[in-house]
């Protein structure tokens, strides 16, 4: 769990965060959305205590982060930032092994720890280790990055807009991989982006801040249910609210005994893919089957229309 | 044939050999400081070796006009080069009149044009191969064993440089090893304070500015001003400073050539480090921060390494400008091959200028390469993807 309580930074008079009080609770996606300067770096940061606050205090799993030593502190917590940042001086595999020597574990451990990840990410251990970062794709390096984040296990994993250089394509699938590794791990992550698409996508709670304030810190669907103010309902986007919804659950959540015509659409991929499908086809109602191809009756037009529907 | 098969560097070259065949290949002087007389290749040579020194010359002329493979281009100039070295040595045999030891012969015009005309190919050769930094040393330890071979078969000893050599050859080791306490003692100097200074200045924008501007200045200062303005503080050290002058302080000789030099290095060095910590990329300062090491060991392990190829080039710039410096340390009596540079000048004895130059020349160029090589090894391609 990590409680921000408080938490305010000043630089020349002005706050760039101004009081901060939230909590994130353990195995969850906190995302911090925001436009530039906004401040959602800024309080990133201050988890980790690469920026220190003026006020306010910040509890890890109950403890006071300012307790240890900054650096002890950053060891402990994952830390992975846009452009990857791994060094290019040195092999991937010694990249990721970073912080394990840093913390003195021994080299089988550390070895181990390694190649584990590099499988985890769909990497070739053998192939990639030995390979120096000007060596891999952009996507490759990001992932890199990631594992280099993840190498001391840690609970907590801080994320400053980690897939901002990456190709819409390879970002989603960077994003699919990230969820997969999050529930392989349990890790807690705070993620800071100004991509809504992203934020909908990952956040089990999405964090909107304005010049330094956070306006509004709840589920993605709240958020487009009930914006706490008209920032929030612009960063939401009005137009694009019944599709925020829809990609939010899978199909399998609208599932109604039944039957339907024409090719199935399976039960993990989103509403809004599956409207989409409807919609394409023109058809009122499809089958849908469980990913072993099991039939699981089907989803029609009427429900999905239904569950885009905005408040009263 | 056609003409674009006929190499540009190929013509340059098979021009270059027609002037430097009809250019004196060798001067015979009848003691050391007169003026000589030019004797072209056929009249300084045995009449076979005079033929089979054209023939090679004019057979390596074809390939490099003809051929554009990079090691036919390579074993042919090499073959030049070592001919012209061997029959330098044969020339001087040949041309000195028995029982003289008065007489001088010296390599001439021809001589050098040639030697020079067959380097560019050799090196053309090389560069065509792209060779790796390990490569490259293979090449010079090659040209060096060659050179030391013919320096110890005494196929030179009749050559006027190998005279002056013969008469001074303690001196002549006493003020290499002089020269080269100079050169790199004063590197090694520089490196202990100016990369620490570097990072100072790095860290502390402040601190900058003024660092490199007095730097800056010290650069623009003439050497023997320096040396000048040297003598009365280290002097005064001498004097006053106990134990100073037991170390071997004084306002002249070594001491202040020694700090001259120091200081020139000063700038390179600073700048260098400067510029290398500079050149680290943000995020991986960032990235080393993050993760959670401290200040030391971000320097040690993430800012200096990645600086290290930069710093380096500032250590290969001084050692070069020290080695090519030092000479000058010989106007106060500081020893070094310029010794024999400045004893040659005041006797008009050409030989003796080149017995300190020949060696200063060579040992920088050792130098340049050996550290080039350790630029490259420490390098990471520069082909970096971001996307």
């Amino acid at each position: 769990m990590i409680e921000i309580d408080g938490i305010t930074k000043i630089y020349d008079g002005k706050s760039v965060v101004d009081d901060v009080t939230l909590t994130i609770e353990p195995h969850t996606v906190a995302v911090i959305v925001g436009t530039s300067g906004s401040g959602k770096t800024t309080l990133l940061r201050m988890v980790n205590r690469l920026v220190e606050p003026d006020a306010g205090m910040i509890r890890l799993d109950g403890e006071d982060n300012r307790t240890i030593p900054g650096y002890e502190l950053r060891r402990r917590i994952g830390y992975a930032i846009q452009g990857h940042g791994l060094f290019p001086h040195r092999t991937v595999a010694e990249n990721i092994a970073t912080v394990p020597r840093l913390i003195g574990w021994d080299k089988e451990k550390t070895a181990a720890k390694v190649r584990e990840l590099l499988t985890l990410f769909q990497l070739d251990a053998d192939l990639f280790g030995p390979r120096y970062p000007h060596e891999l794709s952009g996507g490759e390096q990001q992932r890199v990055g990631v594992a280099r984040a993840l190498a001391a296990e840690p609970n907590v994993l801080l994320m400053d807009e980690p897939f901002g250089a990456l190709d819409p394509i390879i970002r989603a699938k960077a994003q699919d991989d990230l969820l997969a590794i999050q529930k392989h791990f349990g890790t807690t992550i705070i993620l800071v982006t100004h991509d809504m698409n992203e934020a909908f996508h990952l956040a089990d709670k999405i964090a909107v801040m304005d010049a330094g304030r956070l306006l509004q810190f709840g589920p993605p669907d709240e958020l487009v249910r009930q914006p706490a103010t008209g920032f929030v309902e612009a960063m939401v986007g009005a137009s694009e609210r019944p599709f925020r919804l829809l990609s939010m659950r899978r199909v399998s959540d609208l599932a109604e005994p039944g039957s339907a015509d024409g090719s199935p659409i399976a039960a993990t991929v989103t509403q809004q893919d599956a409207l989409a499908e409807l919609m394409w086809t023109g058809r009122s109602a499809a089958p849908v089957v469980s990913s072993d191809g099991e039939a699981r009756g089907r989803v029609t037009l009427e429900a999905l229309l239904q569950r885009a529907r905005g408040p009263k | 044939m056609v003409s674009s098969n006929i190499d540009k560097l190929g013509a340059l070259i098979v021009a270059m050999v027609a002037y430097a065949a009809s250019s004196p290949f060798a001067t015979l002087r009848s003691n050391r400081i007169v003026q000589g007389e030019g004797f072209g290749i056929p009249s300084a040579l045995p009449a076979w070796m005079a033929g089979l020194l054209l023939t090679v010359i004019a057979l390596a002329s074809l390939v490099a006009l003809l051929r554009r493979e990079a090691i036919p281009r390579l074993v042919s100039a090499a073959a030049v080069m070592v001919a012209l070295f061997a029959f330098i040595g044969e020339a001087a045999a040949f041309l000195t009149p028995a029982d003289n030891t008065y007489a001088r012969v010296a390599p001439a015009t021809g001589f050098w044009l040639l030697l020079f005309t067959f380097a560019l190919l050799a090196a053309d050769g090389i560069s065509r191969m792209r060779p790796g930094p390990v490569m490259r040393l293979l090449y010079l330890v090659t040209a060096m064993a060659i050179i030391a071979a013919i320096l110890l078969s005494g196929l030179w000893a009749d050559l006027s440089v190998m005279k002056e050599y013969a008469v001074r050859a303690d001196v002549f080791w006493s003020e290499a090893s002089r020269h080269l306490v100079l050169a790199l003692g004063s590197l090694a100097a520089a490196v202990a304070v100016g990369v620490p200074l570097g990072i100072v200045c790095e860290r502390v924008p402040a601190t900058r500015a003024a660092v490199l501007n007095t730097l800056n200045i010290v650069q623009t200062i003439p050497s023997i001003a320096l040396f000048g303005i040297l003598i009365a503080p280290l002097g005064w050290v001498a004097a006053h400073v106990p134990g100073a002058y037991a170390l071997g302080i004084r306002g002249i000789g070594a001491t202040p050539a020694f700090v001259a030099l120091f200081l020139y290095s000063l700038l390179p060095m600073v700048a260098n480090t400067v510029a290398g910590l500079a050149g680290v990329p943000r995020e991986s300062r960032e990235a080393a921060r993050g993760i959670g090491m401290t200040s030391a060991q971000r320097l040690l392990r993430v800012e200096f390494p990645l600086a290290l190829p930069v710093i380096l080039t500032g250590i290969r710039i001084v050692l070069v400008q020290n080695i090519g410096l030092a000479t000058i340390a010989a106007l106060i009596g500081g020893g070094g091959f310029g010794t024999f540079v400045f004893q040659g000048l005041g006797q008009t004895a050409t030989d003796l200028v080149l017995l300190g130059a020949l060696p200063t020349v060579g040992l920088a160029f050792v130098s340049a390469v050996v550290l080039d090589a350790l630029i490259d090894m420490n390098s990471i391609s520069p082909a970096r993807k971001d996307a």
